[in-house]
């Protein structure tokens, strides 16, 4: 086999192989978001839910980064379901501030926060 | 030196091709709809495990948001059909599309079903798999923009051949060794990154926050 056959076949081989496989960077930090809304599902404390998430903010933000979509909505349910209603305004309003996508749905929850009809 | 060119012509078939197989569904009313958002309903659950549908959903942001879509918050909107009085996923899927789209105000909405989820013991070794089916609505107009399936098995992990499925296989497959409770959890991952990603045959489209967007 000749040098450009070979070099030919390896290159077809590298092409096939990697083709797809070139990952890029993801396009958020995500964390543990996902095993935290599970964790919510299956009804473990909420106290330790508001830690880990807390304490990955801080690495996303450290990182300079984003959260993903949710994140801060997410942790915002958690403070309301903890009373906590200024930082549950504030996480509300970040998801919406990140995400515009999210603006009808912020504004459904923070409007029916201010008139007492929030969850819990 | 007819090899090197048949080499040539395959090379260049799969740098061309490679990530860019043709599309076999009819996508032009999702093309049209050029959906940003998406409301992932509570999935439908037809296996006999009660908590498959919180595992696969609590699972399904990752794929959607990385093509590049915003997804609501999964937990959040469980929250507000509960308020609600809407409990049940069946009773959730059957809200009026419109309805759904003055709430929460997304542009699609993913209707999910599970129809297996768990573990079979067999003889000698047992097989944990997860199954679901996804239905993309625009929730404007109510017309089905999307639809598909996947299923992953903690059986495949044997001989996956490598690659990056391959690799996501055997480390939840390490995990179901390792987890008694909830063995098909890590593979609910893999079955909703099979199911939700973009950039494959069939799959669902790049959204707006991903640079892709539009090349497919």
């Amino acid at each position: 086999m000749s040098k450009a056959v070979k070099l030919a076949l390896t290159l077809a081989a590298v092409a096939t192989v990697t083709g797809c496989q070139t990952a890029p960077q993801p396009l958020y930090q995500w964390e543990s978001y996902q095993p935290q809304v599970y964790e919510y599902f299956k009804g473990e404390p909420k106290e330790a839910q508001v830690e880990a998430l807390e304490r990955d903010l801080q690495k996303i933000n450290a990182s300079g980064r984003k959260a993903p979509p949710g994140y801060h909505a997410h942790l915002g349910m958690l403070y309301m379901n903890m009373g906590k209603d200024d930082q549950m305004v504030q996480e509300f309003r970040t998801e919406k501030a990140l995400f515009p996508e999210s603006a009808a749905y912020m504004d459904f929850l923070l409007k029916n926060a201010k008139a007492g009809v929030a969850t819990k | 030196m007819s090899l090197l060119k048949l080499t040539g012509a395959l090379l260049a078939l799969a740098l061309l091709g490679g990530c860019a197989a043709p599309k076999t569904v009819d996508y032009s009313a999702y093309k049209q709809a050029r959906p940003k958002s998406i409301l992932v309903l509570p999935p439908i659950n037809e296996s006999p495990e009660v908590q498959a549908s919180y595992s696969l959903v609590s699972q399904v942001t990752y794929p959607l948001a990385e093509a590049g879509y915003y997804v609501l918050p999964i937990a959040l909107v469980d929250e507000t059909f509960r308020q609600n009085g809407l409990t049940t996923a069946n009773d959730i899927q059957a809200v009026q599309p419109a309805k759904l789209h003055d709430i929460f105000g997304a542009d699609a909405a993913l209707y999910i079903t599970i129809s297996e989820y768990g573990t079979q013991y067999m003889l000698i070794s047992s097989d944990t798999s997860v199954t679901a089916s996804a239905k993309l609505v625009d929730l404007r107009t109510g017309t089905t923009l999307w639809t598909g399936s996947a299923r992953a098995s903690s059986e495949e992990g044997n001989n996956n051949g490598g690659g990056l499925v391959g690799m996501l296989i055997t480390a939840a497959v390490k995990q179901v060794i390792n987890s008694s409770t909830d063995a098909a959890h890590p593979i609910a991952g893999i079955t909703s990154a099979r199911l939700l990603s973009a950039g494959q045959r069939t799959g669902i489209l790049y959204g707006p926050r991903n640079p892709k967007y539009g090349t497919d």
